[in-house]
């Protein structure tokens, strides 16, 4: 195990060099002059010649280049644009309620799928099963920005049930004003979720091995928790685990929408800005975490599944 | 297997009205498109947040917007923005994606593992962050919107290709094409590319749907379509007019985009269920 997380680690290290490459080309490469996109179109010659000084924007790429590779080593990525905060503080300081607003709300969608999933796969082909797929196809089709728009203005806005946007440093605060984003973020996945996981399930009740459990006269209900559930688990963790290296970036829109002060509202907030330095470490940062969070799902993921092993192709 | 399959697929009711659906949507992208249909969108036809009536003809059927322009117009030019994003995005980033997926399964080696280098490379920066980078580095507007996605999209159906082709690599038609000297091109191409056409389509239907989505959330970001009205850029003005009791605008967008994915989603399902063998168990 130890062999195959440090050659993960050490597989880690030309992908990170080709993220910099990317995100560099992106930024300093193909776009006009981040100066000038970020003083707008109508800002003086002088105010951009200042603004690339104070960039290095003036500097030969390779310096340019190798001192992005500093930033990333030193996790110091200067300071923001239009704030003058130190981005190294904003990220940390974003992390924690973009996790508070992620994990429950991945947590309940995954339970409450699966448990969604096997209920209709219970009652596969026939009409509730039918009906169901169609709802889920039409949860799905639902455009993210709908769920959340009239989600806040419905349920906060007119019903009065939940604050309309915020955050807390309390835990009180936190459930209060997170109540409503969970709820809406669950939503927006519950329709592919389930569609998946009822797939997964069906699949596996058409195995012989559930025949010979029911002829050997076990209960449905028995089939499905015991035999059915266990099995069907693989694809299931397999799913839900790819899912985890998003947690990180959070929702972008609900984050902006319920002023949750959180990476994705930070990374919409430096879009609306043109904050070109906080836009760049923000794509750095969280791609780097997403490379982590893929190792340590996979080491888990091997841990987990005794068939999946350690060796050599991997 | 392809007659049979779309056969089997038409033979049904749900997926003949989901296919005339999209027909329709297409139909009314392309009189935009090429007829100048709705093209006086940005003319005010009354005064401003006139709620739907049936009394000013077809124009005045999903009421104005602040400036008094016509909703039904904004959003048959929002149809025609989401769908050529669709559809281009699509055709150019298919040839991208059978290309690396094919010569990366067929050849193996160094070949592939730079491909899966590059591959792995661009998926781990988030797929949000990415088309909003290029977007933004490439100035805002409508080509900066192509690339962007085509930039992002082609890397699953490289990913599903290079699996299949390495599963074909094995079988007998290809050791047997190999044999009578066929060239590398010709195997790939002649003999491997019609077997996995499928995935190939399947692919296409989603890189259609993931990118009129993602359109509509640049657009909504302001990184989109610029002189044209977006149904993202629709859903952004109407944010604020929510709590002013103005639905209309808000509502029209988001009706046209559901009717729009359900009816891929759905059609797209079918289509898997009768194009993939798994399916038929």
């Amino acid at each position: 195990m130890w062999a195959y997380t440090i050659r993960r680690l050490l597989y880690s290290i030309p992908i990170l060099f080709g993220v910099s490459l990317v995100v560099f080309a992106l930024f300093h490469l193909v776009g006009g002059d981040p100066a000038q996109l970020l003083l707008g179109k109508h800002a003086t010659a002088e105010r951009v010649a200042v603004v690339r000084t104070e960039l290095g924007l003036d500097r030969p790429l390779i310096y340019q280049f190798g001192n992005y590779l500093k930033e990333i080593v030193t996790f110091d990525f200067g300071k923001s644009y239009t704030t003058r905060e130190e981005i190294r503080k904003k990220i940390a300081d974003g992390f924690i309620p973009t996790l508070c607003l992620s994990v429950p709300a991945f947590f309940l969608t995954a339970i409450l799928s699966l448990g969604i999933a096997l209920f209709v796969a219970y009652f596969r082909g026939r009409w509730i099963d039918r009906l169901s797929v169609i709802f889920f196809v039409f949860l799905m089709s639902m455009p993210g920005l709908a769920y959340i728009l009239f989600g806040q203005y419905i349920l906060a806005s007119k019903l009065g049930l939940f604050p309309i946007s915020g955050y807390g440093s309390s835990w009180e605060d936190r459930v209060k004003y997170l109540a409503l984003p969970v709820l809406i973020s669950v939503f927006l996945n519950l329709g592919s979720d389930i569609r998946f996981f009822r797939n997964s399930v069906i699949e596996e009740v058409n195995q012989d091995y559930v025949r010979t459990a029911r002829a050997k006269g076990l209960g449905e209900v028995f089939v499905y928790l015991k035999h059915v559930l266990k099995n069907s688990m693989i694809p299931v963790i397999t799913y839900v685990v790819i899912q985890i290296p998003y947690l990180v970036l959070g929702s972008l829109l609900l984050e902006s929408f319920f002023s949750i002060p959180g990476l994705g509202g930070m990374t919409i907030e430096a879009v609306n800005n043109s904050d070109f330095p906080m836009l760049k470490a923000m794509t750095t940062v969280i791609s780097m975490i997403y490379i982590l969070t893929t190792i340590l799902t996979d080491i888990l993921y091997r841990l987990v599944d005794p068939r999946m092993s350690f060796g050599k192709r991997g | 297997m392809w007659t049979i399959a779309l056969k089997k697929v038409f033979s049904k009711k749900i997926p003949l009205i989901c296919a005339s659906i999209i027909l329709m949507f297409v139909l009314v992208a392309a009189l935009a498109q090429f007829f100048g249909f709705a093209s006086a969108w940005d003319i005010p036809i009354g005064a401003q947040y006139l709620p739907p009536q049936f009394g000013g003809g077809f124009k005045m059927l999903l009421g104005t917007d602040i400036l008094g322009r016509s909703v039904m117009y904004k959003v048959i030019q929002g149809t025609r923005v989401a769908l050529s994003v669709g559809i281009v995005t699509a055709i150019l980033s298919a040839p991208i994606g059978i290309f690396f997926g094919c010569i990366s399964g067929y050849f193996g080696g160094v070949i592939d593992d730079l491909i899966i280098w590059f591959i792995t490379t661009l998926s781990s920066i988030p797929n949000i962050l990415l088309l909003i980078a290029i977007s933004y580095s490439m100035g805002r507007g409508m080509s900066a919107v192509y690339i962007a996605l085509t930039a992002t999209s082609w890397i699953s159906l490289a990913r599903i290709l290079r699996g299949e082709v390495i599963k074909h690599k094995q079988k007998e038609y290809l050791v047997a094409a190999e044999s009578i000297g066929a060239t590398h091109q010709k195997r790939i191409f002649i003999h491997l590319l019609p077997n996995v056409t499928h995935q190939i389509i399947l692919s296409m239907t989603f890189m259609v749907e993931m990118a009129i989505r993602s359109e509509v959330l640049l657009s909504y970001l302001g990184l989109g379509v610029q002189n044209l009205p977006s149904w993202g850029k629709m859903i952004d003005d109407a944010k604020g007019e929510l709590s002013t009791g103005v639905w209309w605008q808000l509502t029209a967008a988001t009706v046209a985009m559901f009717f729009l994915m359900f009816s891929i989603n759905v059609l797209g399902d079918y289509l898997r269920d009768a194009l993939d063998p798994r399916g038929n168990v």
